[in-house]
């Protein structure tokens, strides 16, 4: 058990939790307190002792299943239905011409029709073991796994999905359901939707009963090691947000609300709590009268920062589309913490955005009104640097003060038009701060139209930001 | 299992017998506990490791704390933290007053006993130990929860509230179950409490914090739960509307709000709509009543518009 608990923590760190001596000694010392043949409570125990994160929690689970993977070795034939718990009950309620036979393993000749009424017969009754009887037919019959290719199982899951064809099976148990109830034709909309959602989450148990079946195959095959590094995923803070899928993005989004909040608060916290104010003579000798007369607790001003002024400018054009919609909520976070925020987004013309993000109280509502509203195209809507920039400079520059710190957020590909790095230098001069984040990787910088090092020239500091760790380092590093 | 990672020492009889043994124990008090956090706080018990709860608000935390307090008849000592939370509001503060009226009392004494022939007057030495022994010592609430001769279980509410510098506070407590006072020594822990920590993730605590705690991540409930914890909590709830409600929040939570409905606000929920008289909802009355569930005014529009109007 000790040996492969090292080799789940190994597998954890290479996956990039920040998983500690310590916490592998607590996690020994927790499983000795479990029955270890509970599944859940050794994921649990594990959980707690190994994670300290809500947004590794996905991480770890994946991990867990593939090493410890649910009646793992028990072969194909079922037989490893006797290790689980629920089974007893599950084998009673099988539909009628399935009897009692031991698991799938008799029915490998099972028609295709009759697979679809099982299936259908298990989200029916919401039955946790014949879903993953079912799984187990459909894997075998139309994964078509072949052995020891390395691979992380997501094709499999998808031929085994498109055949069992769940949507549709999800309408006819919603019009199955519906049909049996009394008031069927003037059902609410209320309740149409809380009896499809109902259904939705069935299906997706059902779903997730085929990724199961399908990972402890893999595991199988090729052992947890090997399988572990074909699924390995970046955690959300690692991901790169320029090549991310929808998916990931989703997740991103979800992950960066959050973690915006955070910076933002940290933000806010660094800014009321660098020091204390001067002392406050009044008060700390009234204070003293308490203890005759003696400045015991000295009493200090609550200091009064300056506000701090940010501009944002922002490109928005195709090339880093997903990084600028990631760039918007961040901007919008800012804005929400700051009174004097104000936003520029960009393409080849410039266009103020500050109004779409104060009017509205949902941030993706907001950077849909950006998309569809805000004026940027100048020509032909591909990224013009140098025109945006010296646009910002004529109309904007006059509210730079010396309190003020711009941000400008892009790849710097100017599609070869003139730089006008001149204006940085203008901005750099007037503004307290000028940074750079640059959504690609350093070793592209200065490579084909980008020209981040002309620019960068003038700024007080280029970072490449493409994960939400590097976006988070640099708010650390501020002041 | 002899061995003692932590070098503690005892750490005493183990207060619970087993994982469902703690499930059902909660349920008793009133608290329904899925496997996993009954699972944590067993093994906090039995490895002496304080909990770092973690989870959206209202999804009873808080109530956790109490409630393992309850079960197992300790004392809750609660520290609620916040911004500027310092040492002597945290840990033990010295009675300045009382201190200084004991060094007048001291001289005035003096003056009268100085006539006497055989008159000792107290070094410094002696008057520096009299004023800081543990009559002068004003303990706070962790120092509180180490004193303490009756088993405590600590609560250190909203960490996530104080600032970096000042979490290094709890740090000796949580691994040590001790409070080093320069003047007095180190006191320690004669029975360990247990100490739930929780926190709204509004910054990332230090690694230092984690790494010296179980961490529970405390999510929504899932449908039969939540059901569960409906009937349970409130007062005269038929099973149908029970039922409906939880679907509905269920529905609810799959849809993008920028406040997901929490626990604590369906249980408010169904109390209104008990008191109401409603044992069915209805579209009607789920637009009435939607206030109560949902704190922004975008969010019960977008909800009233995917909820109650035709379906999709």
């Amino acid at each position: 058990m000790l040996n492969l608990l090292s080799g789940f923590v190994e597998e954890l760190r290479r996956a990039g939790l920040p998983v500690s001596l310590t916490e592998h000694l607590d996690a020994a010392e927790a499983v000795h307190h479990i029955p270890i043949e509970d599944r859940e409570a050794l994921k649990y125990a594990l959980g707690a002792t190994l994670i300290k994160s809500s947004s590794h929690w996905h991480a770890f689970e994946t991990t867990f299943d593939i090493y410890f993977a649910r009646g793992l070795g028990s072969g194909e034939d079922g037989s490893g239905d006797g290790t689980e718990s629920e089974d007893g009950e599950g084998g009673q309620q099988r539909p009628d011409g399935q009897g009692q036979q031991g698991g799938g393993g008799a029915s490998d000749q099972m028609t295709p029709e009759e697979l679809a009424a099982m299936l259908f017969q298990a989200l029916l009754e919401r039955n946790q073991s014949l879903m993953r009887m079912v799984a187990r037919q459909a894997v075998t019959r139309f994964a078509g796994i072949e052995k020891g290719r390395p691979v992380g199982g997501t094709y499999y899951l998808y031929r085994t999905l498109r055949n069992l064809e769940l949507d549709r099976v999800l309408e006819r148990l919603i019009a199955q359901a519906r049909g049996e109830r009394p008031d069927a034709d003037d059902m609410s909309a209320l309740d149409q939707r809380l009896l499809g959602d109902e259904y939705r989450g069935r299906v997706d148990q059902m779903r997730k009963a085929v990724e199961d079946e399908i990972r402890r195959r893999l595991v199988e095959d090729r052992g947890a090691q090997a399988l572990a590094k074909s699924v390995r995923k970046p955690l959300p803070e690692d991901l790169d947000v320029m090549h991310a899928t929808r998916d990931e993005l989703a997740t991103l989004q979800r992950a960066l609300q959050p973690l915006s909040r955070k910076l933002a608060v940290r933000l806010a916290r660094r800014r009321r709590h660098r020091r204390r104010g001067p002392l406050d003579f009044r008060a700390t000798v009234r204070r003293s009268l308490s203890t005759g007369g003696v400045p015991v607790e000295p009493r200090f001003r609550h200091p009064r920062p300056a506000k701090p002024e940010i501009m944002v400018v922002a490109d928005i054009s195709g090339s880093v589309a997903s990084f600028a919609r990631f760039t918007l909520h961040l901007v919008y976070a800012i804005q929400s913490q700051f009174s004097k925020v104000r936003s520029f987004v960009f393409v080849d013309g410039i266009d103020e955005v500050t109004r779409f993000f104060e009017q509205v109280d949902d941030p993706a509502e907001a950077v849909a009104r950006i998309n569809s509203e805000a004026d940027v195209v100048w020509v032909d809507g591909h990224s013009d640097y140098g025109h945006a920039l010296s646009v910002f400079y004529d109309r904007w520059a006059g509210e730079i003060s010396n309190r003020t710190s711009v941000l400008i957020l892009g790849d710097a590909r100017n599609n070869y038009h003139a730089t006008e790095d001149w204006v940085l230098a203008e901005i750099r001069r007037k503004a307290r701060h000028l940074y750079w984040l640059n959504p690609e990787p350093r070793d592209y910088w200065g490579s084909g139209d980008s020209v981040v090092g002309a620019y960068g020239a003038h700024c007080d500091r280029v970072v490449e930001c493409r994960t939400l760790r590097q976006l988070e380092k640099f708010v650390g590093d501020l002041e | 299992m002899t061995t003692d990672p932590l070098g503690l020492g005892d750490i005493g009889p183990p207060r619970f017998e087993s994982v469902p043994a703690v499930r059902e124990g909660l349920a008793d008090v009133g608290y329904l506990a899925d496997e996993g956090i009954a699972g944590v706080v067993y093994l906090a018990d039995r490895l002496a490791k304080p909990v770092l709860v973690e989870g959206p608000a209202g999804t009873g935390k808080t109530q956790l704390a109490k409630s393992v307090a309850d079960l197992t008849g300790s004392r809750l000592i609660r520290l609620q933290c916040y911004e500027g939370l310092d040492e002597s509001k945290a840990l033990y503060e010295w009675n300045y007053r009382k201190q200084l009226l004991r060094i007048q009392a001291g001289q005035v004494l003096e003056g009268v006993a100085a006539a006497e022939p055989d008159h000792h007057t107290p070094t410094w030495a002696e008057l520096e130990e009299d004023i800081f022994s543990e009559e002068f010592l004003l303990t706070r609430p962790l120092l509180e929860a180490i004193r303490a001769k009756e088993p405590v279980v600590l609560l250190i509410d909203e960490v996530d509230r104080v600032e970096l510098e000042t979490e290094a506070l709890l740090l000796e407590i949580l691994s040590e179950y001790q409070v080093s006072i320069p003047e007095l020594g180190t006191v320690k822990a004669t029975t360990l409490p247990m100490v739930f920590l929780t926190s709204n993730n509004t910054r990332e605590l230090s690694e230092a914090l984690k790494r010296r705690c179980l961490y529970l991540h405390i999510d929504y409930p899932d449908i039969e739960r939540e059901r569960a914890i409906i009937r349970s909590r409130v007062p005269g709830i038929t099973d149908e509307l029970a039922d409906q409600v939880a679907r509905i929040v269920r529905s609810l939570r799959t849809i993008e709000l920028r406040k997901l409905p929490s626990v604590s606000e369906t249980l408010d929920w169904a109390r209104t709509l008990v008191i109401l008289g409603i044992t069915s909802i209805d579209a009607a009355a789920a637009k009435d009543s939607l206030h109560i569930l949902l704190k922004y005014q975008s969010d019960i529009e977008r909800a009233a518009k995917e909820l109650l109007s035709a379906s999709d």
